[in-house]
């Protein structure tokens, strides 16, 4: 006996099998994430005040890694539909486009995104000495706003070897806007468009550091969830890339000439997951750069 | 010729390309469910009793403390490193790793291999009617997924500082601190190892049960509906979803916790935390408590796994062996779907001792409460199945027999656990470890032996000895009880369970139970447990030497109703030589009015037949 419903479908569920097979590790991969996000909400209703960052990331970007990842949600569906009209060119055309899309995604997430963050510096203040850098935080203006309390001052990092070497007493930072005019109300809310880094220095001493370090996985709780979480969405990026390339190469070309229905399944499998991750990015991004 | 034209004048091509196979896509790298479900066997059963050995070690501690092990405890060194058993003496610490990897292995890689994955490839397509898995492909990757993970969490017994040492259960802060520092290494740490070990197997159980839910949905055969699928097609088809939806929550978690370790994130580790004297350097604001979530949302329903396929085959041999159809057919059915979807809202009552709030904590004992009815259910059920049969009293009905009892002993001892005012005694004590162990050792492992006995001409063609037989079941009886039931003694005068000199510096252990103290029961425990690993020596002697030359027997020896044993034994590759249909349900034992008192699955319904049963379903061909 051979197996049955590899490619036909079964009548009574109306499935061939693969469908079957992914729909089921769908439901697992919710799981899976969902388990994700659930510790992000609990660590974020965990976290004290202030101790939870806004506006961090740069949201134009992301807006727009958005809608690459939404449009090659599109053209998965239209490489799949050229397949059952059986027009192999635009089908090959559709993938490459997909492809792309997914490429592009993540060099702007591993290129750009993230090593920006490696390069963003933040010491927490004591909470003793908050006061000593008052003009840098601006807590009475955000006490008066009903703000959450400011405890960190970022920007970027003058002298790196402060990180490291004990005998640099203080950290030369060059100011985010922020903390270089905390009071200015156009600072309440963070910025669509980030605004560059000022010229404005500020030394902070070490000993009223609590922790200071680049924007990496140990920052804070945020930068864990977002590092984490991210990195997992771009692995399945990843791994729905090199799975479109399998099927756009010549290799499944001989499919399609062989069994063009099979081929045809095999894309709308590989398509169903494409939305999964698409939809992933869909939570990801609110949780992360807007709210 | 092109391939395509050959595809379609000769439909068993593929099957000749099969045939021509060699030796290592035959036996090793293969994606013949049934070779695969052999291997998983073979895995399990010696995970299993690598995970018990690690246990005896364990006793002698407990029942001897600080006294050097004969003979063994000089060797051990030379094993396991100069640092674990000094002068035959168990350090703490390996004590520690002992305690976690037994648990670790047992469950991950000795119960869930053979009771889910070895019996599930093996007994579920046959008994459905299909010629492979779904996927064969996707099977065999998940079999060498588990065969990583075991090879992983055995590597980290070797590496500097032992294996992981923090419980099964692996909490944090514990867990995240536990082999870091001097004398550790990076990734090849215990604990680390056992993240990622972990993650190995929990991609194999990923791809088990969603290959194991596709083929029940979609290869069933012919006229085989689900009201006709054997009860053991019913757990396996409820576990895999239990493992498919629970599993990447803590797979979440295990990530967590490997960043925690690797790249010093702080998603398990409140503020402020100080180890050793010194504050550690991280950013702090995770969340203790969230992994015991994380972990309990996997391991409530990680225990139904560990039950469900166990009373699977215990329901296809009490039907065989009583020759009567197995009672409340249905009502099994819908308890154990019950049960797989309540047991997903349970998993706190393990969490009892955090204080989560009277709101919560009621909300959960009454789903826990709940949850026990079904349970009692499928007992009941099984019970009233005996009544009236003509028993056999076979070696696989004798296991299976014996699980009744076990079973609802451990059931029942689950009760008082359920009420937190009763748990926040006996948590953490021996009274626990008793409780869920007369569900799965007893138990389960007791339903997996029957199974092994049942199936094993399904496998070979030959029959495993009676005799031997029943010299493995009786003293392993024996032996389980005397072991697990002076562990509720013992949890009630309050021992706990993790203490590594098993309760002799403790005040309140010169109480006397039974003419013994709390302490001094730790001897007749060990050495029972020490006689069980004897009494498996018949088992495994039986089982190699049955392959080779056990009683030849026919393709259904135990004139037996389901379609696996329409089957040749063993099955060649794609199983049937003709697709079988099935035209009744799967237990139609001592039906009226027939020569034989067994009717199989692919026996028509004969029209005389269907005028005396009244409620003859419409037959779906
Ligand atoms: C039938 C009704 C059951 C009830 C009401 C019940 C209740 C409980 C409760 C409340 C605990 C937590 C005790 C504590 O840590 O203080 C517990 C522990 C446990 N139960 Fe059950 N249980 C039941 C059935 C089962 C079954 C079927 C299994 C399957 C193998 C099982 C396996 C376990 C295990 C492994 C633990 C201990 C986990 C650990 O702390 O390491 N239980 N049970
Ligand atoms: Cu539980």
């Amino acid at each position: 006996m051979e197996i049955p419903y590899t490619v036909s479908t079964r009548p009574d569920t109306g499935l061939w099998n693969a469908k079957v097979g992914i729909w089921l590790f769908l439901a697992s991969e919710v799981m899976l994430f969902g388990g994700l996000f659930s510790a992000y909400i609990f660590l974020r209703l965990d976290a004290p005040p202030g101790m939870w960052p806004h506006g961090l990331l740069n949201v134009p970007v992301g807006t727009m890694n958005t809608a690459i990842l939404i449009l090659s949600s599109v053209t998965v569906v239209l490489a799949w539909a050229a397949l059952k009209m059986r027009r192999y060119r635009a089908y090959w055309w559709y993938m490459l486009a997909t492809i792309s899309c997914g490429v592009i995604f993540l060099t702007v997430k591993l290129a750009y995104e993230w090593p920006q963050k490696f390069e963003h510096f933040g010491a927490y203040i004591k909470p003793e000495a908050l006061g000593k850098y008052e003009q840098y935080l601006g807590n009475k203006h955000a006490a008066e706003k009903d703000l959450p309390p400011r405890l960190e001052i970022t920007g970027h990092l003058h002298n790196r070897a402060a990180l490291n070497d004990p005998n640099i007493k203080e950290y030369e930072v060059a100011l985010d806007p922020l903390n270089a005019d905390p009071t200015n109300p156009a600072m309440d809310r963070p910025h669509f468009f980030p605004l560059p880094v000022t010229d404005k220095i500020a030394k902070i001493e070490k000993e009223d550091v609590e922790r200071a370090t680049m924007f990496l996985p140990t920052h804070s709780a945020y930068f864990a969830s977002y590092f984490t979480i991210t990195g997992l969405h771009g692995m399945h990026v990843l791994g729905g890339v090199l799975v479109f390339i399998y099927m756009w190469l010549p290799v499944s070309k001989k499919l399609y000439q062989r069994n063009p229905e099979h081929l045809a399944n095999r894309v709308e499998v590989a398509g169903l997951f494409w939305h999964f991750v698409d939809l992933i990015w869909i939570f990801v991004f609110p949780l992360f750069y807007l709210l | 010729m092109d391939a395509a034209t050959s595809l379609e004048t000769h439909p068993h091509a593929a099957e000749h390309e099969h045939h021509e196979l060699g030796w290592w896509r035959k036996y090793i790298f293969s994606t013949d469910h049934k070779v695969i479900g052999i291997q998983y066997g073979f895995t399990g059963l010696i995970f299993l009793f690598f995970g018990f050995s690690l246990m005896m070690l364990m006793r002698w501690q407990l029942a001897y403390p600080g006294q050097a092990l004969p003979e063994i405890g000089k060797f051990l060194p030379h094993i396991f490193g100069p640092n674990t058993m000094p002068d035959g003496k168990m350090t703490p610490d390996f004590y520690n790793s002992l305690g976690a990897m037994h648990g670790t292995i047992m469950v991950f890689l000795g119960i869930v291999p053979l009771a889910f994955a070895a019996f599930g490839n093996f007994v579920v397509p046959l008994q459905i009617g299909a010629p492979d898995m779904a996927f064969p492909k996707v099977n065999m990757a998940s079999y060498w997924a588990v065969f990583v993970g075991g090879i992983v969490m055995l590597t980290s017994f070797f590496v500097p500082g032992g294996a992981a040492k923090s419980g099964w259960t692996s909490y944090v802060p514990l867990a995240a601190v536990a082999d870091t520092g001097p004398g550790h290494l990076p990734i090849f740490n215990g604990q680390t190892l056992w993240l990622i070990g972990f993650i190995f197997l929990i991609t194999s159980s990923l791809l088990g049960a969603i290959n194991f839910i596709a083929t029940i949905i979609q290869l069933r055969a012919k006229g085989l509906t689900w009201m006709r699928l054997p009860f053991f097609v019913w757990a396996q088809f409820v576990t895999a979803f239990l493992l498919l939806l629970a599993f990447p929550p803590l797979e979440a978690g295990i990530i967590m916790q490997l960043m925690d370790r690797v790249a010093a994130t702080s998603f398990f580790m409140p503020a402020g935390l100080v180890v050793n004297g010194a504050a550690m350097q991280i950013s702090g604001g995770g969340s203790p408590l969230l992994w015991q979530h994380l972990f309990w949302f996997l391991a409530h329903p990680e225990v139904y796994v560990l039950i469900l396929p166990g009373m699977g085959i215990v329901a296809e041999i009490l039907a065989n062996n009583s020759r009567k159809p197995l009672w409340g057919y249905k009502s099994l059915v819908f308890s154990v779907l019950t049960i797989g979807f309540l047991s997903f809202i349970v998993w706190a009552h393990h969490m009892w001792l955090t204080g989560m709030g009277s709101a919560v904590s009621a909300f959960f004992q009454t789903t826990t409460l709940i949850i026990s009815i079904p349970s009692v259910i499928i007992l009941s059920a099984f019970f009233i199945s005996l009544w009236g049969g003509s028993i056999r009293f076979t070696v696989p009905m004798l296991f299976a027999t014996a699980f009744l009892p076990m079973f609802g002993i451990g059931g029942l001892t689950g009760i008082p656990l359920a009420f937190n005012s009763a748990d926040l005694y006996l948590h953490d004590t021996y009274y626990v470890i008793a409780h869920f162990h007369y569900i799965v050792a007893p138990g389960t492992i007791f339903a997996l032996f029957a199974g092994i006995y049942y199936w094993f001409p399904k496998a070979t063609g030959r029959k495993m000895n009676n005799f031997w037989g029943k010299v493995h079941f009786w003293p392993t009886l024996i032996c389980m009880n005397v072991i697990f039931l002076p562990m509720f003694l013992q949890g009630m005068l309050g021992m706990h369970r993790r203490w590594y000199d098993g309760g002799q510096g403790w005040t309140l252990s010169g109480e006397h139970v039974w003419g013994l103290t709390g302490f001094q029961w730790n001897t007749p425990i060990s050495w029972a447990a020490w006689i069980m690993g004897l009494a498996q020596i018949p088992f495994i002697i039986n089982f190699f030497w049955s392959i080779k030359h056990g009683k030849k027997v026919n393709d259904n020896p135990w004139e037996a109703t389901t379609l696996e044993w329409t089957a040749p034994s063993p099955p060649p590759h794609g199983n049937f030589i003709t697709a079988p249909i099935a035209y009744r349900g799967p237990y139609e034992y001592s039906l009226p009015g027939r020569d034989r008192d067994y009717t199989m699955q692919n026996e028509p319904v004969e029209p005389s037949e269907r005028v005396r049963r009244k409620t003859a379903e419409p037959v779906l061909v």
